[in-house]
Protein backbone atom coordinates (compact mmCIF):
# COMPACT_ATOMS: atom_id res chain seq x y z
CA UNK A 1 0.00 0.00 0.00
CA UNK A 2 1.37 3.40 -0.87
CA UNK A 3 0.79 5.37 2.29
CA UNK A 4 0.57 8.67 0.52
CA UNK A 5 -2.01 7.45 -1.99
CA UNK A 6 -4.64 7.38 0.74
CA UNK A 7 -6.10 10.48 2.26
CA UNK A 8 -3.88 13.40 3.09
CA UNK A 9 -0.22 13.44 3.98
CA UNK A 10 0.56 13.00 7.67
CA UNK A 11 0.89 15.96 10.00
CA UNK A 12 4.16 16.66 11.80
CA UNK A 13 3.82 17.96 15.34
CA UNK A 14 6.16 18.50 18.27
CA UNK A 15 5.83 15.99 21.11
CA UNK A 16 8.30 17.21 23.69
CA UNK A 17 11.56 19.08 23.12
CA UNK A 18 13.16 15.94 21.71
CA UNK A 19 10.44 14.37 19.63
CA UNK A 20 8.35 14.65 16.48
CA UNK A 21 4.91 13.08 16.19
CA UNK A 22 3.96 11.95 12.69
CA UNK A 23 0.18 11.67 12.71
CA UNK A 24 -1.68 9.97 9.88
CA UNK A 25 -5.15 10.80 11.19
CA UNK A 26 -6.80 12.50 14.13
CA UNK A 27 -9.43 9.79 14.32
CA UNK A 28 -8.77 6.09 14.13
CA UNK A 29 -9.17 4.36 10.79
CA UNK A 30 -7.78 1.01 9.67
CA UNK A 31 -5.93 2.82 6.93
CA UNK A 32 -4.25 5.32 9.25
CA UNK A 33 -3.32 2.54 11.65
CA UNK A 34 -1.75 0.46 8.90
CA UNK A 35 0.14 3.51 7.66
CA UNK A 36 1.47 4.29 11.14
CA UNK A 37 2.62 0.71 11.84
CA UNK A 38 4.25 0.49 8.42
CA UNK A 39 5.95 3.88 8.72
CA UNK A 40 7.35 2.91 12.11
CA UNK A 41 9.11 -0.03 10.42
CA UNK A 42 10.42 2.26 7.67
CA UNK A 43 11.89 4.77 10.13
CA UNK A 44 13.41 2.05 12.30
CA UNK A 45 15.07 0.45 9.29
CA UNK A 46 16.56 3.78 8.16
CA UNK A 47 18.72 4.21 11.26
CA UNK A 48 18.67 8.01 10.91
CA UNK A 49 21.40 9.88 12.78
CA UNK A 50 20.36 11.00 16.24
CA UNK A 51 17.09 9.03 16.38
CA UNK A 52 16.71 7.59 19.88
CA UNK A 53 13.33 5.83 19.75
CA UNK A 54 10.51 5.12 17.34
CA UNK A 55 7.19 4.37 19.04
CA UNK A 56 3.82 3.84 17.40
CA UNK A 57 0.30 4.44 18.59
CA UNK A 58 -3.02 3.95 16.83
CA UNK A 59 -2.55 6.51 14.08
CA UNK A 60 0.85 8.06 14.68
CA UNK A 61 4.48 7.45 15.48
CA UNK A 62 6.81 9.46 17.69
CA UNK A 63 10.41 9.78 16.60
CA UNK A 64 12.65 10.81 19.49
CA UNK A 65 15.96 12.53 18.80
CA UNK A 66 19.19 13.51 20.51
CA UNK A 67 19.51 17.30 20.09
CA UNK A 68 23.30 17.13 20.21
CA UNK A 69 23.31 14.95 17.07
CA UNK A 70 20.40 16.28 15.00
CA UNK A 71 17.58 18.78 15.32
CA UNK A 72 13.88 19.10 14.68
CA UNK A 73 14.16 20.78 11.29
CA UNK A 74 16.65 18.27 9.86
CA UNK A 75 14.79 15.26 11.18
CA UNK A 76 11.41 16.52 10.04
CA UNK A 77 12.72 16.99 6.49
CA UNK A 78 14.13 13.46 6.53
CA UNK A 79 10.82 12.05 7.75
CA UNK A 80 8.86 13.98 5.13
CA UNK A 81 11.13 12.57 2.44
CA UNK A 82 10.62 9.05 3.79
CA UNK A 83 6.85 9.42 3.78
CA UNK A 84 6.97 10.34 0.13
CA UNK A 85 9.59 7.82 -0.93
CA UNK A 86 8.40 4.62 0.68
CA UNK A 87 5.76 2.14 -0.26
CA UNK A 88 5.02 -0.43 2.40
CA UNK A 89 2.69 -3.38 2.64
CA UNK A 90 0.44 -3.85 5.61
CA UNK A 91 2.10 -6.75 7.44
CA UNK A 92 0.04 -9.95 7.39
CA UNK A 93 -1.10 -11.26 10.77
CA UNK A 94 1.24 -13.92 12.14
CA UNK A 95 -0.84 -15.07 15.11
CA UNK A 96 -4.50 -15.50 16.07
CA UNK A 97 -5.40 -15.59 19.76
CA UNK A 98 -8.66 -17.27 20.83
CA UNK A 99 -9.53 -15.67 24.17
CA UNK A 100 -12.45 -16.71 26.43
CA UNK A 101 -14.67 -13.86 27.65
CA UNK A 102 -17.74 -13.78 29.91
CA UNK A 103 -20.62 -11.34 29.40
CA UNK A 104 -22.82 -12.14 32.42
CA UNK A 105 -23.98 -9.43 34.84
CA UNK A 106 -21.14 -10.09 37.29
CA UNK A 107 -18.56 -9.61 34.57
CA UNK A 108 -20.02 -6.99 32.27
CA UNK A 109 -21.63 -4.20 34.30
CA UNK A 110 -21.83 -1.75 31.39
CA UNK A 111 -22.67 -4.13 28.53
CA UNK A 112 -26.32 -3.05 28.50
CA UNK A 113 -25.45 0.64 28.45
CA UNK A 114 -22.83 0.18 25.72
CA UNK A 115 -25.18 -1.97 23.60
CA UNK A 116 -27.86 0.70 23.89
CA UNK A 117 -25.43 3.38 22.71
CA UNK A 118 -24.45 1.12 19.81
CA UNK A 119 -28.15 0.68 19.00
CA UNK A 120 -28.22 -3.11 19.48
CA UNK A 121 -29.56 -5.60 22.01
CA UNK A 122 -27.22 -7.28 24.49
CA UNK A 123 -27.40 -10.51 22.49
CA UNK A 124 -26.51 -8.67 19.27
CA UNK A 125 -23.70 -6.90 21.07
CA UNK A 126 -22.20 -10.20 22.18
CA UNK A 127 -22.51 -11.51 18.63
CA UNK A 128 -20.76 -8.38 17.29
CA UNK A 129 -17.91 -8.87 19.73
CA UNK A 130 -17.40 -12.58 19.11
CA UNK A 131 -18.16 -12.98 15.39
CA UNK A 132 -15.32 -10.77 14.25
CA UNK A 133 -11.54 -11.14 14.29
CA UNK A 134 -9.94 -7.96 15.64
CA UNK A 135 -6.37 -6.81 15.25
CA UNK A 136 -3.84 -5.46 17.78
CA UNK A 137 -3.67 -1.95 16.39
CA UNK A 138 -1.49 -0.57 19.19
CA UNK A 139 0.00 -1.56 22.52
CA UNK A 140 0.11 1.00 25.23
CA UNK A 141 -1.24 3.00 28.13
CA UNK A 142 -0.12 0.14 30.37
CA UNK A 143 2.56 -2.50 29.73
CA UNK A 144 1.47 -4.93 27.03
CA UNK A 145 -2.09 -3.61 26.94
CA UNK A 146 -3.61 -4.05 23.45
CA UNK A 147 -5.92 -1.73 21.59
CA UNK A 148 -8.05 -4.02 19.40
CA UNK A 149 -10.10 -3.01 16.40
CA UNK A 150 -11.96 -2.07 14.49
CA UNK A 151 -15.50 -2.89 15.57
CA UNK A 152 -18.41 -2.16 13.19
CA UNK A 153 -19.28 1.50 12.71
CA UNK A 154 -22.24 1.45 15.14
CA UNK A 155 -19.71 0.83 17.96
CA UNK A 156 -18.33 4.34 17.51
CA UNK A 157 -19.46 5.27 21.03
CA UNK A 158 -17.64 7.96 22.98
CA UNK A 159 -15.77 7.53 26.23
CA UNK A 160 -17.58 8.40 29.42
CA UNK A 161 -16.79 11.89 30.66
CA UNK A 162 -16.49 10.52 34.20
CA UNK A 163 -13.78 8.03 35.03
CA UNK A 164 -14.31 4.53 36.37
CA UNK A 165 -11.81 4.47 39.22
CA UNK A 166 -10.86 0.82 39.09
CA UNK A 167 -11.46 -2.21 36.91
CA UNK A 168 -10.47 -5.82 37.37
CA UNK A 169 -7.40 -6.95 35.42
CA UNK A 170 -8.50 -8.64 32.22
CA UNK A 171 -11.66 -6.55 31.90
CA UNK A 172 -12.87 -6.14 28.32
CA UNK A 173 -13.70 -2.49 27.78
CA UNK A 174 -14.81 -0.48 24.77
CA UNK A 175 -14.94 2.97 23.21
CA UNK A 176 -14.70 4.44 19.69
CA UNK A 177 -14.87 1.10 17.78
CA UNK A 178 -12.09 -0.44 19.85
CA UNK A 179 -11.67 -3.00 22.60
CA UNK A 180 -9.01 -3.18 25.29
CA UNK A 181 -8.10 -6.07 27.55
CA UNK A 182 -7.45 -3.91 30.60
CA UNK A 183 -4.14 -4.22 32.42
CA UNK A 184 -3.71 -0.91 34.21
CA UNK A 185 -4.13 0.16 37.81
CA UNK A 186 -5.67 3.39 36.64
CA UNK A 187 -9.02 5.05 36.07
CA UNK A 188 -10.59 4.86 32.62
CA UNK A 189 -13.46 6.39 30.68
CA UNK A 190 -14.04 3.22 28.63
CA UNK A 191 -17.04 1.01 29.41
CA UNK A 192 -16.69 -2.41 31.04
CA UNK A 193 -18.51 -4.89 28.79
CA UNK A 194 -16.91 -8.26 29.51
CA UNK A 195 -14.27 -10.14 31.45
CA UNK A 196 -11.31 -12.27 30.40
CA UNK A 197 -8.78 -14.13 32.53
CA UNK A 198 -5.97 -13.15 30.16
CA UNK A 199 -2.83 -11.41 31.45
CA UNK A 200 -1.44 -9.19 28.70
CA UNK A 201 1.64 -8.45 30.81
CA UNK A 202 3.66 -11.04 32.70
CA UNK A 203 6.54 -9.20 34.36
CA UNK A 204 8.17 -12.39 35.65
CA UNK A 205 8.02 -14.28 32.36
CA UNK A 206 10.77 -14.51 29.74
CA UNK A 207 8.36 -12.83 27.32
CA UNK A 208 6.73 -10.16 29.50
CA UNK A 209 4.43 -8.90 26.73
CA UNK A 210 1.84 -11.36 25.37
CA UNK A 211 0.94 -9.36 22.27
CA UNK A 212 2.91 -7.93 19.37
CA UNK A 213 1.45 -5.23 17.10
CA UNK A 214 -0.40 -6.91 14.23
CA UNK A 215 -1.53 -9.98 16.25
CA UNK A 216 -5.18 -10.88 15.76
CA UNK A 217 -7.77 -11.88 18.38
CA UNK A 218 -11.03 -13.79 18.34
CA UNK A 219 -13.15 -13.62 21.52
CA UNK A 220 -14.91 -16.83 22.60
CA UNK A 221 -18.08 -16.44 24.71
CA UNK A 222 -18.01 -18.54 27.90
CA UNK A 223 -20.56 -18.68 30.74
CA UNK A 224 -19.87 -16.82 33.99
CA UNK A 225 -19.19 -19.99 36.00
CA UNK A 226 -16.56 -21.09 33.50
CA UNK A 227 -14.94 -17.63 33.70
CA UNK A 228 -14.92 -17.88 37.49
CA UNK A 229 -12.90 -21.09 37.16
CA UNK A 230 -10.52 -19.48 34.67
CA UNK A 231 -10.04 -16.46 36.95
CA UNK A 232 -9.34 -18.75 39.90
CA UNK A 233 -6.64 -20.52 37.90
CA UNK A 234 -3.17 -18.96 37.98
CA UNK A 235 -2.62 -19.54 34.24
CA UNK A 236 -1.70 -16.23 32.59
CA UNK A 237 -3.39 -17.29 29.34
CA UNK A 238 -6.78 -17.60 31.06
CA UNK A 239 -7.85 -20.44 28.78
CA UNK A 240 -6.66 -18.64 25.65
CA UNK A 241 -5.09 -20.45 22.72
CA UNK A 242 -2.56 -18.93 20.34
CA UNK A 243 -2.77 -20.14 16.75
CA UNK A 244 0.15 -19.54 14.39
CA UNK A 245 -0.99 -18.23 11.00
CA UNK A 246 0.87 -18.60 7.76
CA UNK B 1 27.28 -3.13 52.25
CA UNK B 2 23.75 -3.48 53.54
CA UNK B 3 21.27 -0.71 54.20
CA UNK B 4 18.79 -1.55 56.94
CA UNK B 5 15.40 0.15 56.84
CA UNK B 6 14.18 0.62 60.42
CA UNK B 7 11.14 2.80 59.71
CA UNK B 8 9.72 3.97 56.41
CA UNK B 9 7.23 6.46 55.01
CA UNK B 10 4.31 5.30 52.85
CA UNK B 11 5.71 6.39 49.49
CA UNK B 12 9.36 5.33 49.32
CA UNK B 13 10.67 3.49 46.26
CA UNK B 14 14.01 2.69 44.68
CA UNK B 15 14.46 4.81 41.56
CA UNK B 16 17.00 5.51 38.87
CA UNK B 17 16.65 7.08 35.42
CA UNK B 18 14.16 4.42 34.35
CA UNK B 19 13.69 2.23 31.28
CA UNK B 20 13.78 4.15 28.00
CA UNK B 21 12.87 2.43 24.76
CA UNK B 22 9.85 0.28 25.70
CA UNK B 23 7.13 2.74 24.70
CA UNK B 24 6.06 0.58 21.76
CA UNK B 25 5.23 -2.27 24.16
CA UNK B 26 3.34 -0.02 26.54
CA UNK B 27 5.95 0.45 29.26
CA UNK B 28 6.72 4.07 30.06
CA UNK B 29 10.24 5.10 31.01
CA UNK B 30 9.43 5.71 34.67
CA UNK B 31 12.35 6.43 37.00
CA UNK B 32 12.70 9.34 39.38
CA UNK B 33 9.93 11.94 39.29
CA UNK B 34 12.54 14.69 39.81
CA UNK B 35 15.33 13.55 37.52
CA UNK B 36 17.41 16.63 38.28
CA UNK B 37 17.69 15.44 41.90
CA UNK B 38 19.44 12.26 40.70
CA UNK B 39 21.90 14.29 38.66
CA UNK B 40 22.56 16.52 41.67
CA UNK B 41 23.20 13.50 43.88
CA UNK B 42 25.54 12.03 41.28
CA UNK B 43 27.46 15.32 41.12
CA UNK B 44 27.76 15.57 44.90
CA UNK B 45 28.98 11.99 45.28
CA UNK B 46 31.09 11.80 42.12
CA UNK B 47 28.87 8.91 41.13
CA UNK B 48 27.32 7.57 37.95
CA UNK B 49 23.96 9.30 37.30
CA UNK B 50 22.44 5.91 36.53
CA UNK B 51 22.86 4.73 40.11
CA UNK B 52 19.72 3.87 42.03
CA UNK B 53 18.60 5.95 45.01
CA UNK B 54 15.66 6.07 47.40
CA UNK B 55 12.82 8.34 46.32
CA UNK B 56 10.79 9.50 49.31
CA UNK B 57 7.38 11.03 48.65
CA UNK B 58 6.59 13.42 51.49
CA UNK B 59 8.24 11.42 54.24
CA UNK B 60 11.47 9.46 54.65
CA UNK B 61 12.26 6.89 57.30
CA UNK B 62 15.19 5.78 59.43
CA UNK B 63 18.15 3.91 58.10
CA UNK B 64 21.59 2.57 58.95
CA UNK B 65 24.41 0.89 57.07
CA UNK B 66 27.03 -1.63 58.14
CA UNK B 67 29.90 0.27 56.50
CA UNK B 68 30.94 3.90 56.26
CA UNK B 69 29.60 5.62 53.18
CA UNK B 70 28.96 9.08 51.86
CA UNK B 71 25.34 10.00 51.29
CA UNK B 72 23.50 12.97 49.83
CA UNK B 73 19.97 14.28 50.20
CA UNK B 74 18.58 16.10 47.17
CA UNK B 75 15.18 17.18 45.87
CA UNK B 76 12.60 18.06 48.53
CA UNK B 77 14.08 19.51 51.73
CA UNK B 78 13.26 17.02 54.47
CA UNK B 79 13.96 17.09 58.18
CA UNK B 80 17.04 14.90 58.47
CA UNK B 81 19.60 14.00 61.11
CA UNK B 82 22.39 11.55 61.80
CA UNK B 83 22.31 10.42 65.43
CA UNK B 84 20.49 13.66 66.22
CA UNK B 85 22.83 16.04 64.36
CA UNK B 86 21.06 17.89 61.52
CA UNK B 87 21.94 16.94 57.95
CA UNK B 88 22.03 19.67 55.33
CA UNK B 89 20.41 19.10 51.95
CA UNK B 90 22.42 19.16 48.72
CA UNK B 91 25.63 18.34 50.58
CA UNK B 92 27.61 15.12 50.69
CA UNK B 93 27.85 13.66 54.20
CA UNK B 94 29.62 10.79 55.83
CA UNK B 95 27.32 8.20 57.38
CA UNK B 96 29.33 5.97 59.68
CA UNK B 97 28.54 2.30 60.09
CA UNK B 98 25.81 1.87 62.66
CA UNK B 99 24.80 5.52 62.83
CA UNK B 100 21.08 6.20 62.58
CA UNK B 101 20.00 8.41 59.68
CA UNK B 102 16.51 9.73 60.33
CA UNK B 103 14.56 11.49 57.58
CA UNK B 104 11.20 12.99 58.49
CA UNK B 105 8.61 15.00 56.63
CA UNK B 106 9.21 17.28 53.68
CA UNK B 107 9.50 20.91 54.75
CA UNK B 108 9.64 22.10 51.16
CA UNK B 109 8.86 20.08 48.06
CA UNK B 110 7.33 16.63 47.66
CA UNK B 111 9.96 14.16 46.41
CA UNK B 112 13.18 13.83 48.43
CA UNK B 113 16.07 11.62 47.37
CA UNK B 114 18.59 9.71 49.49
CA UNK B 115 21.62 8.66 47.49
CA UNK B 116 24.53 6.48 48.57
CA UNK B 117 27.94 6.87 46.92
CA UNK B 118 27.92 3.25 45.77
CA UNK B 119 24.25 3.20 44.68
CA UNK B 120 21.57 0.68 45.54
CA UNK B 121 22.54 -2.71 44.14
CA UNK B 122 19.22 -4.48 43.85
CA UNK B 123 18.67 -6.78 40.83
CA UNK B 124 18.00 -5.11 37.52
CA UNK B 125 14.82 -5.70 35.54
CA UNK B 126 15.05 -4.56 31.91
CA UNK B 127 18.33 -2.76 32.75
CA UNK B 128 16.91 -0.71 35.61
CA UNK B 129 16.34 -1.00 39.35
CA UNK B 130 13.47 1.48 39.41
CA UNK B 131 10.12 0.56 40.88
CA UNK B 132 7.36 1.10 38.31
CA UNK B 133 4.32 0.71 40.48
CA UNK B 134 1.64 0.79 37.79
CA UNK B 135 3.60 -1.77 35.75
CA UNK B 136 3.99 -4.06 38.74
CA UNK B 137 7.79 -3.81 38.65
CA UNK B 138 9.15 -3.86 42.20
CA UNK B 139 7.23 -2.14 44.97
CA UNK B 140 7.35 0.16 47.96
CA UNK B 141 10.27 -0.05 50.37
CA UNK B 142 9.10 -1.63 53.64
CA UNK B 143 10.27 -1.33 57.24
CA UNK B 144 12.63 -4.19 57.99
CA UNK B 145 13.99 -4.38 54.44
CA UNK B 146 17.69 -4.81 53.96
CA UNK B 147 18.91 -3.42 50.66
CA UNK B 148 22.33 -4.08 49.12
CA UNK B 149 24.35 -0.90 48.54
CA UNK B 150 27.63 -0.63 46.66
CA UNK B 151 30.73 0.24 48.71
CA UNK B 152 31.77 3.89 48.70
CA UNK B 153 34.94 3.97 46.57
CA UNK B 154 36.05 7.27 48.12
CA UNK B 155 34.52 7.70 51.54
CA UNK B 156 37.41 9.91 52.70
CA UNK B 157 36.45 12.57 50.18
CA UNK B 158 35.61 15.76 52.03
CA UNK B 159 32.07 17.04 52.06
CA UNK B 160 30.98 19.08 49.07
CA UNK B 161 27.91 21.20 48.61
CA UNK B 162 25.90 22.27 45.59
CA UNK B 163 24.03 25.54 45.32
CA UNK B 164 20.58 24.72 43.99
CA UNK B 165 18.02 27.08 42.46
CA UNK B 166 14.66 26.93 44.19
CA UNK B 167 12.34 24.52 42.41
CA UNK B 168 10.28 23.58 45.45
CA UNK B 169 7.83 26.49 45.59
CA UNK B 170 5.85 26.32 42.36
CA UNK B 171 5.82 29.54 40.32
CA UNK B 172 6.15 30.17 36.60
CA UNK B 173 6.13 27.07 34.39
CA UNK B 174 7.02 27.16 30.70
CA UNK B 175 4.94 25.03 28.33
CA UNK B 176 5.25 24.24 24.64
CA UNK B 177 2.68 23.27 22.03
CA UNK B 178 2.02 19.57 21.55
CA UNK B 179 0.21 17.51 18.91
CA UNK B 180 -3.24 18.49 20.20
CA UNK B 181 -2.73 22.11 21.20
CA UNK B 182 -4.50 23.35 18.09
CA UNK B 183 -7.56 21.22 18.93
CA UNK B 184 -8.29 23.83 21.60
CA UNK B 185 -9.81 27.20 20.79
CA UNK B 186 -7.28 30.09 20.85
CA UNK B 187 -9.22 31.77 23.65
CA UNK B 188 -8.97 28.56 25.73
CA UNK B 189 -5.19 28.52 25.25
CA UNK B 190 -4.98 32.16 26.28
CA UNK B 191 -7.21 31.62 29.29
CA UNK B 192 -5.03 28.67 30.33
CA UNK B 193 -1.96 30.91 30.49
CA UNK B 194 -3.91 33.60 32.36
CA UNK B 195 -5.28 31.26 35.00
CA UNK B 196 -3.55 30.87 38.36
CA UNK B 197 -3.45 27.19 39.31
CA UNK B 198 -2.87 25.46 42.61
CA UNK B 199 -1.25 22.07 42.96
CA UNK B 200 -3.98 19.71 44.15
CA UNK B 201 -3.35 17.22 46.96
CA UNK B 202 -4.33 14.56 44.41
CA UNK B 203 -1.31 13.22 42.66
CA UNK B 204 1.24 10.46 42.54
CA UNK B 205 4.12 9.27 40.39
CA UNK B 206 1.77 9.14 37.39
CA UNK B 207 0.64 12.72 37.48
CA UNK B 208 -0.32 15.78 39.48
CA UNK B 209 -3.74 17.35 39.40
CA UNK B 210 -4.08 21.12 39.21
CA UNK B 211 -6.98 23.09 40.66
CA UNK B 212 -8.26 26.49 39.63
CA UNK B 213 -11.29 28.69 40.00
CA UNK B 214 -13.63 29.01 37.03
CA UNK B 215 -14.57 26.66 34.21
CA UNK B 216 -12.44 23.76 32.99
CA UNK B 217 -10.42 23.64 29.79
CA UNK B 218 -12.39 21.54 27.35
CA UNK B 219 -12.44 21.18 23.58
CA UNK B 220 -15.21 20.21 21.18
CA UNK B 221 -15.24 16.52 20.15
CA UNK B 222 -12.66 15.48 22.73
CA UNK B 223 -14.27 12.13 23.41
CA UNK B 224 -13.84 10.90 19.84
CA UNK B 225 -10.20 11.66 19.08
CA UNK B 226 -7.87 8.68 18.75
CA UNK B 227 -5.77 7.80 21.78
CA UNK B 228 -2.21 8.87 21.15
CA UNK B 229 1.30 8.78 22.59
CA UNK B 230 1.84 10.80 25.76
CA UNK B 231 4.95 11.93 27.62
CA UNK B 232 5.86 13.13 31.11
CA UNK B 233 5.15 16.85 31.13
CA UNK B 234 2.03 16.58 28.99
CA UNK B 235 -0.90 18.61 30.29
CA UNK B 236 -3.84 16.26 29.97
CA UNK B 237 -7.42 17.42 30.45
CA UNK B 238 -9.95 15.07 31.95
CA UNK B 239 -13.43 15.00 30.46
CA UNK B 240 -14.51 17.95 32.58
CA UNK B 241 -11.41 19.93 31.66
CA UNK B 242 -9.35 19.51 34.83
CA UNK B 243 -5.62 19.54 34.03
CA UNK B 244 -3.21 16.83 35.13
CA UNK B 245 0.51 17.19 34.51
CA UNK B 246 1.79 13.74 33.60
CA UNK B 247 4.87 12.60 35.52
CA UNK B 248 7.47 9.82 35.32
CA UNK B 249 5.11 6.88 35.65
CA UNK B 250 2.45 8.10 33.23
CA UNK B 251 0.99 5.79 30.64
CA UNK B 252 2.43 5.54 27.15
CA UNK B 253 -0.86 6.27 25.34
CA UNK B 254 -3.73 8.41 26.55
CA UNK B 255 -7.14 9.30 25.24
CA UNK B 256 -7.75 12.62 26.92
CA UNK B 257 -6.82 15.80 25.09
CA UNK B 258 -3.55 17.49 25.91
CA UNK B 259 -3.29 21.24 25.76
CA UNK B 260 0.52 21.31 25.73
CA UNK B 261 3.69 20.00 27.36
CA UNK B 262 5.71 21.33 30.30
CA UNK B 263 9.33 21.62 29.16
CA UNK B 264 11.69 19.18 30.94
CA UNK B 265 13.61 22.04 32.57
CA UNK B 266 10.48 23.10 34.47
CA UNK B 267 8.91 19.71 35.13
CA UNK B 268 10.69 19.25 38.50
CA UNK B 269 9.01 22.48 39.65
CA UNK B 270 5.60 20.98 38.99
CA UNK B 271 6.52 17.65 40.59
CA UNK B 272 7.93 19.34 43.68
CA UNK B 273 5.13 21.89 44.17
CA UNK B 274 3.41 21.10 47.46
CA UNK B 275 -0.38 20.91 47.63
CA UNK B 276 -1.69 24.47 47.49
CA UNK B 277 1.44 25.87 45.79
CA UNK B 278 0.71 28.31 42.96
CA UNK B 279 1.61 27.50 39.37
CA UNK B 280 1.27 29.78 36.37
CA UNK B 281 1.89 28.66 32.80
CA UNK B 282 3.64 30.57 30.03
CA UNK B 283 3.59 29.49 26.39
CA UNK B 284 6.90 29.10 24.54
CA UNK B 285 6.97 28.57 20.80
CA UNK B 286 8.56 25.33 19.60
CA UNK B 287 11.93 26.87 18.71
CA UNK B 288 12.27 28.57 22.09
CA UNK B 289 11.24 25.37 23.86
CA UNK B 290 13.74 23.30 21.88
CA UNK B 291 16.45 25.79 22.84
CA UNK B 292 15.91 24.97 26.52
CA UNK B 293 16.66 21.28 25.95
CA UNK B 294 19.86 20.21 27.62
CA UNK B 295 20.82 16.54 27.57
CA UNK B 296 21.18 15.13 31.06
CA UNK B 297 24.89 14.46 30.56
CA UNK B 298 25.42 18.17 29.87
CA UNK B 299 23.41 19.16 32.95
CA UNK B 300 25.48 16.74 35.02
CA UNK B 301 28.73 18.32 33.78
CA UNK B 302 27.47 21.74 34.86
CA UNK B 303 26.43 20.42 38.26
CA UNK B 304 29.78 18.72 38.83
CA UNK B 305 31.53 22.03 38.21
CA UNK B 306 29.16 23.84 40.57
CA UNK B 307 30.00 21.58 43.54
CA UNK B 308 32.27 23.26 46.06
CA UNK B 309 34.17 21.89 49.05
CA UNK B 310 32.50 22.65 52.36
CA UNK B 311 34.30 25.16 54.56
CA UNK B 312 32.67 25.06 57.91
CA UNK B 313 33.40 26.63 61.25
CA UNK B 314 34.85 23.73 63.30
CA UNK B 315 32.50 24.67 66.16
CA UNK B 316 29.55 23.84 63.95
CA UNK B 317 30.81 20.42 63.03
CA UNK B 318 29.01 18.03 65.32
CA UNK B 319 30.95 15.05 64.06
CA UNK B 320 34.34 16.72 64.06
CA UNK B 321 35.84 13.90 66.05
CA UNK B 322 34.92 11.38 63.41
CA UNK B 323 36.76 13.36 60.73
CA UNK B 324 39.88 13.54 62.89
CA UNK B 325 39.74 9.86 63.65
CA UNK B 326 39.89 8.86 60.04
CA UNK B 327 42.53 11.35 58.93
CA UNK B 328 45.54 9.61 57.50
CA UNK B 329 43.67 6.40 56.79
CA UNK B 330 42.88 5.15 53.33
CA UNK B 331 39.94 3.10 52.11
CA UNK B 332 42.38 0.20 51.62
CA UNK B 333 41.48 -0.41 48.02
CA UNK B 334 43.87 2.08 46.45
CA UNK B 335 45.51 -0.54 44.28
CA UNK B 336 42.22 -1.75 42.91
CA UNK B 337 41.00 1.65 41.91
CA UNK B 338 41.10 2.61 38.26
Amino acid sequence: MMMTQHGTDPEFRPLGVDGILVRFSKVLTDQANAAALAFRDVVQQQGLDGVTEVASSLTSIRVGFDPTVTNRAVLQTQLQDLVHAHATDTPAAKRLWHIPVAFGPAHAPQLGEAAKRAGVTKAQAIADLTDQTVRVIAIGFAPGQPYLGMLPAHWDIPRQTTLTERLPRGALITAVRQLIIWAAEAPTGWRHIGQTAFDVYRPDADQPFAFAPGDTVRFVHVPDNEMADLLANADADGGARCEALQ
Amino acid sequence: MMLTVHDIGPGVTIQDLGRPGWTARGLSQGGAVDRLALLEAAALLGADPGQAVLEMMGFGGSFSTDQDTRIALTGAVMQASIDGAPVAPNTSQLLRAGQRLTIGGARQGVYGYLAFAGGMQTPQIMDSRAAHLTAGINGLVQAGDTIPVGPDPDFLAGPVTLPVDDRLSGGAIRIMPGPQTDYFAPETLERFANTPFRRSPRGNRQGARLDCDGPGFTMAGATNIASDLVLPGDLQMTGDGVPYVLLAECQTIGGYPRIGTVIPADLPKVAQAMPGAHLQFTWLDVADADATNQPERVILQTLRHACTAMRRDPHEIADLLSYQLISGMTPGDDLERP
